[in-house]
């Protein structure tokens, strides 16, 4: 077998045939795009679906596993539940537990987190002369696990070149593929 | 159509499939268990400083400082969809100007395999008590309890309160002092 057989194929396709490649290739990427805006309105949280990037959770979560979000409006923040959040001037969210919660009759809450595996709390990690994390910083509420699934994230983000090749690959296998 | 490549790509999408359903099942099977199991919780010495606090905004807090009983046996908890628990010693109070205070008092990771039963006598907590502004003086309604976050192989991420609690009284005059 060539390296090179996938052009043959293409050069034996005719026209419709390439458009119905072509519009295959759409449909995966659309569904993708459909399923993950439709977890998005389910869960409420803007990432639904996040890999553990950090071993700071460890023995609980290793880097590569996969974590399922929520982000109801009416959920109160509580002790011991594990949050994903952002912090101004970071541009990856952080999966840490809740230590401290404080909240007001109105419903302001205020709260200090902890990553498992760190000797001290994440008032070092937070923005300069910040304190407490609020409502808006939190970007999800790790409801359920599921371990390695996210390794391929991981593998993409030590290896950008990995990363290349995966997408050129499986972008040229679906377009010369014929069912 | 039966090259080397296309069997390689079936036999993993196959044991991909099969593992998922697998591990879908072993999740079903323990989703129903509810892991409550009773706790003991007493404290010694209960006392209460008004001082700095310089891990957060150097204003004069109320910080609690007490010693503490727990007895509990988790051994029921562990099942073969049960990788870890995360112990965690809540003080849950209310002061003027917060309507609901939650702080973490210690907290234990507890691995499969690891020694379930807890007895814990005159234990020093492992995070300092601060109250965010001065309301543990005289607070008689502090609420100790033990709760858990199941972290299992693959499902969802239980946080479950052991039956049983304690209620501190902290006393109406300042600590001064060293102890």
């Amino acid at each position: 077998m060539g390296s090179f057989d996938f052009l043959d194929e293409v050069r034996r396709m005719n026209g419709r045939q390439l458009y119905y490649q072509v519009l295959n290739f759409g449909m995966i990427v659309s569904s993708a795009l459909m399923i993950w805006k439709g977890l998005m309105v389910v869960t409420g949280s803007e990432s639904p679906i996040v890999v553990v990037l950090s071993g700071s959770m460890e023995p609980a979560f290793h880097r590569g596993d996969l974590l399922l979000l929520t982000n109801h409006r009416e959920e109160p923040i509580r002790v011991g539940e594990i949050v994903v959040f952002k912090i101004e001037g970071r541009d990856i969210p952080i999966v840490h537990r809740v230590l401290k919660v404080h909240e007001k009759e109105n419903g302001t809450v205020r709260f200090l987190t902890k990553g498992d595996n760190n000797s001290v709390d994440d008032r070092g990690l937070y923005a300069k002369g910040q304190l407490w994390l609020e409502k808006k910083d939190v970007v999800g509420r790790a409801k359920a696990f599921l371990p390695y699934a996210g390794i391929v994230t991981i593998l993409m983000n030590d290896y950008p070149k990995f990363k290349y090749a995966i997408l050129a690959f499986l972008g040229l296998f679906v377009l010369t593929h014929r069912e | 159509m039966n090259s080397f490549t296309s069997r390689l790509n079936s036999l993993f999408a196959f044991t991909l499939s099969v593992m998922a359903a697998l591990t879908f099942c072993c999740f079903l099977t323990t989703v129903f268990n509810d892991h409550i199991r009773p706790v003991e919780l007493n404290v010694a010495k209960v006392l209460v400083k008004n001082v700095p606090d310089y891990s957060a905004d150097r204003e004069r807090s109320d910080l609690g400082l007490i010693t503490f009983d727990l007895s509990t046996d988790l051994q029921p908890i562990f099942n073969w969809n049960v990788k870890q628990l995360f112990l965690y010693l809540t003080a849950e109070y209310k002061t003027s100007e917060h309507a609901l205070n939650q702080v973490v008092l210690w907290d234990k990771i507890v691995e499969r395999g690891d020694n379930t039963i807890l007895d814990l006598k005159n234990a020093h907590t492992k995070y300092y008590f601060w109250d965010f502004g001065n309301g543990l003086k005289g607070n008689s309604n502090v609420t100790l309890t033990l709760s858990w976050n199941v972290i299992p192989n693959a499902g969802t991420l239980p946080k479950v309160q052991g039956s049983g609690s304690h209620k501190i009284v902290f006393p109406d005059q300042y600590t001064s002092g060293r102890i």
